[in-house]
């Protein structure tokens, strides 16, 4: 074993060395060093585990060193297809994450004010017996489940049978709904089945990338990593497409900024660039493609009972074409910032028969009132051109959280959804609540609330018991304060399990401390539909319990134990197996358990054997009914190209608030902050969050780097750090901040508006003043 | 027993320079970039004086424009 002291020293010295090179990784993506990263590892008596990353979505493999019940060491899984060894800076730094020295350990219960330690057994027994009270006195729909896609799908599962097939409510919703639900419904409405068609393997063979809103060399490091890769190798060129400069625009061929909220004019110019030069791959359009158009003006959701539902109306190519002549590249450019020169330069990449493009967004179109057109218009692009389904022309909507593919929209953990199928639908009922063991007339045939209608029905005391998992709201949700008030009004009963103190937990009235990641068995669905098995590595500290077992124990005291049959010890497997009924088949079917354990994760639908790398290309996809290609998720078997016009964001700014302001994270922290802020080197290295202004506006202002600002929506004001010429520099009239920092809660100002189709809230655009402080 | 790792980021043009100087340091381990400017600097003491005294120089080297700390470690706060 690790015992001796020059062992030691040589170990943490290249654990000191691996931190540098992948901080140099992320700061100067591309950047080479002659001695591998491979040399630099502790070559102790460690015994290595494969995992996947616990952080973001894009869902590298890993090989966790361990040694004595602990894991001292990380790196990445040469075997792994989605990273080939790489790791970010985060991800090297991971299992740091489990030793927090404010881990939560003990239940704590809220008496008199003050949390109380309390057995597990103890705090299980009143959660269960609080949701059953509260039942019998206010019916089904007053409780609700709030996950996220950091649940595994053991996780998630559970938690989705227990609350629609057991205890028969749709009140269950992930956080996944903040982040990709523009991308589901983007899918859906595009394709009629979720999820990209293509994989990372695609990177290998594009010849051109296109980052829409989405700054891959912060998010999503890795992928970036072998995108640059690919343009050494080469000559790709990656054109980042976005309303800020950051490290992407500065490692990218050519950077085009655009003003908040015109991506969806600058979209339907290209397209309209791309019919007026005849690049159209019209063999393609004609066999495999159909146009729609919805219903316009369509809302932002801002009041509680703010309601809407598309009506898809058929077109034809010609009315399509009419359409767009109010987006000629000169039209655009007059509101968009964006030179009519850039936007036929982006359209001729597009339109190029010769050139394959890959299409790469997350939050940017995403978070986006109107999410669901953004994600409609890029695939329109795609579907105009025929590039798409094939080795390296792939629109690819990416996900920011390790589950959201594999949880949240697979297992299908929100209220409209089943894991197959839609709760809408008597078929898809009856065939979930078949593999569930309940009556089908469980599971209610109607939707409840999205998330944000859900913490409005908390607010109003329509739902009084909400269970929080794996997540931090009162960090996330726009429009913070109502969120926070609502959850802490008297008659609100608030159970939060998570695995360190965060502003969520300090709204319990039980913390329940959970187990984490590798300190349990679990499975995770990455961005490319391939699902990753880990085994438990080491025991969760105290009484830290996985959240599976949580929901177990409280379903068994509901009186719903015989529902969950499933061993103390082997129920995440257990559980998978039984999900894997559920998309049998080829068009969903999942690897089984055996081969996920031997692999570093498969893709699905993996069938006879295999998986498929595209979807709806009968060269590689055995669903296919039909030669050539087949968009069965359609029932025509034919994509969907929308007419999307351009509609403004929800607030823009005035002479009161003349500035944007638009949220997101950075390298070093994932999400809320409440796992990377405990990893020393991540929090010394970006220790609090801070505000980016345009240096022309910061000058005209009188503010320098590191003044004090203050920043006021109208919803709630901040003051914070300027950063003025440092890690990204926003065009004039907007600013920038980032949401991991639980002292700066940026989402007190933050509009709680969305895309009425898909509901996610839009948090990249809402009005701020700026004022020295 | 602290044990630190930076990013080194020279006055350009003098990098060739700043990576000889550094050579010399006796607790310090270098790894240049091979397509990049900067180097990565490993510093090995056995006493916090050690460590102070040691930053105190190179931050002192004409030819480093920037010097930033990524990581900071002891063998006990890993393996313990």
């Amino acid at each position: 074993m690790f015992t001796q002291k020059v062992d030691r020293r040589v170990f943490v010295k290249k654990m000191a060395t691996s931190a540098a090179v992948a901080a140099a990784v992320s700061m100067f993506p591309g950047i080479l060093f002659a001695n591998e990263q491979e040399q630099n590892l502790p070559k102790g008596d460690l015994e290595w585990k494969k995992a996947p990353c616990r952080f973001c979505g894009v869902g590298c493999g890993l090989l966790i060193g361990l040694s004595k019940d602990k894991a001292v060491a990380v790196k990445g899984d040469p075997k792994s297809e989605v990273n080939k060894g790489l790791c970010c800076v985060k991800g090297y730094h991971s299992v740091m994450a489990l030793y927090g020295k404010d881990r939560l350990t003990k239940p704590l219960v809220k008496k008199n004010g003050k949390y109380v330690e309390t057995t597990m057994k103890e705090a299980l027994d009143l959660v269960a017996s609080k949701m059953k009270e509260t039942i019998k006195n206010h019916g089904k729909d007053s409780v609700a489940m709030y996950g996220s896609g950091q649940w595994s799908i053991a996780d998630g599962y559970i938690a989705s049978k227990l609350f629609k097939g057991c205890i028969g409510t749709n009140n269950i919703e992930a956080n996944a709904r903040l982040c990709m639900a523009s991308a589901v419904t983007g899918f859906l409405t595009s394709f009629g089945a979720d999820e990209p068609m293509g994989c990372y393997e695609d990177i290998d063979y594009a010849n051109a990338f296109i980052l829409w809103g989405n700054n891959m060399a912060e998010m999503h490091p890795v992928l970036f990593s072998r995108m640059l890769d690919q343009r050494l190798k080469r000559n790709a060129k990656i054109v980042d497409f976005a309303t800020r400069t950051t490290r992407t625009s500065m490692a990218a061929d050519k950077s085009i900024l655009f003003k908040p909220q015109t991506d969806l004019a600058v979209a339907n110019a290209i397209c309209y660039e791309i019919i007026k030069n005849n690049w159209v791959n019209k063999n393609f359009v004609e066999k495999h493609c159909k146009f729609n158009k919805g219903k316009t003006n369509i809302g932002y959701g801002l009041t509680d009972d703010f309601k809407f539902k598309d009506e898809p109306e058929q077109i034809d190519f010609t009315s399509f074409k009419k359409f767009l002549e109010d987006y000629t590249p000169e039209k655009v450019e007059k509101y968009s910032g964006v030179s009519a020169k850039d936007i036929k330069y982006l359209a001729s990449i597009y339109g190029n028969p010769n050139k394959k493009v890959v299409s790469f967004w997350c939050m940017g179109p995403n978070q986006h009132t109107r999410g669901t057109w953004m994600n409609n218009l890029i695939y329109n692009i795609h579907l105009l051109t025929g590039k798409i389904s094939t080795p390296g022309n792939s629109p690819f909507s990416l996900t920011g959280q390790p589950s959201a593919c594999g949880t949240a929209r697979e297992v299908g953990t929100f209220t409209h959804k089943l894991p197959k199928g839609l709760v809408t639908n008597e078929k898809d009922r009856a065939f979930a609540a078949k593999i569930w063991g309940v009556p089908a007339e469980n599971i209610p045939d109607k939707p409840t609330h999205h998330t944000v209608s859900m913490f409005r029905a908390l607010d109003r005391g329509e739902i009084k018991f909400m269970w929080i998992q794996v997540t931090n709201p009162m960090v996330t949700m726009p429009n913070l304060k109502r969120y926070r008030e609502g959850a802490e009004k008297e008659g609100r009963f608030i159970v939060v399990s998570d695995v360190y103190p965060t502003p969520t937990t300090d709204v319990a009235d039980v913390i329940l401390p959970s187990a984490m990641w590798i300190e349990k068995t679990g499975l995770f669905g990455n961005s490319e539909r391939r699902t990753q098995f880990w085994e438990k590595m080491v025991n969760p500290p105290g009484e830290a319990m996985d959240d599976g077992m949580q929901l177990l124990e409280v379903a068994k005291r509901l009186g719903y134990g015989k529902y969950f049959p499933y061993s103390k010890d082997k129920f995440a497997e257990e559980v998978y197996t039984e999900y894997t009924k559920h998309h049998a088949g080829k068009k969903h079917g999942m690897a089984p358990l055996e081969v996920l354990k031997k692999e570093s994760g498969m893709i699905w639908p993996y069938v006879e054997g295999k998986p498929t790398k595209w979807r709806f290309n009968s060269k590689y996809d055995p669903a296919c009914e039909t030669e050539g290609f087949h968009f069965y998720g359609n029932e025509d078997g034919r994509a969907t190209i929308w007419q999307r016009p351009f509609e403004p964001a929800a607030e823009v700014p005035d002479a009161s608030y003349p500035f944007w302001l638009n949220t997101g994270r950075v390298v070093e922290h994932w999400h809320s902050g409440s796992m990377t802020r405990r990893i020393s080197v991540l929090h010394k290295a970006m220790p609090n969050a801070y505000v980016e202004m345009n240096p022309e506006d910061a000058e005209k202002m009188g503010i320098k780097n590191k003044n004090k600002v203050k920043l006021t929506s109208r919803r709630g004001s901040i003051v914070m750090t300027a950063s003025i010429n440092e890690r990204g520099i926003p065009p004039k009239g907007q600013v920038f901040v980032p949401f991991f920092d639980e002292h700066f809660l940026i989402n007190e100002l933050t509009l709680d508006s969305y895309c009425p189709i898909s509901n996610e809230p839009d948090y990249k655009k809402c009005a701020v003043k700026v004022e020295k402080v | 027993m602290p044990i630190k790792s930076y990013i080194a980021h020279p006055i350009e043009g003098k990098r060739r320079e700043l990576i000889m100087k550094l050579k010399e340091l006796s607790s310090c381990e270098i790894m240049p970039a091979t397509n990049q400017e900067i180097v990565i600097v490993v510093t090995d003491t056995f006493s916090n004086q050690e460590d102070q005294q040691l930053y105190d120089t190179i931050i002192n080297f004409p030819e480093l424009k920037h010097f930033t700390l990524v990581s900071g470690f002891s063998d006990e706060e890993i393996i313990n």
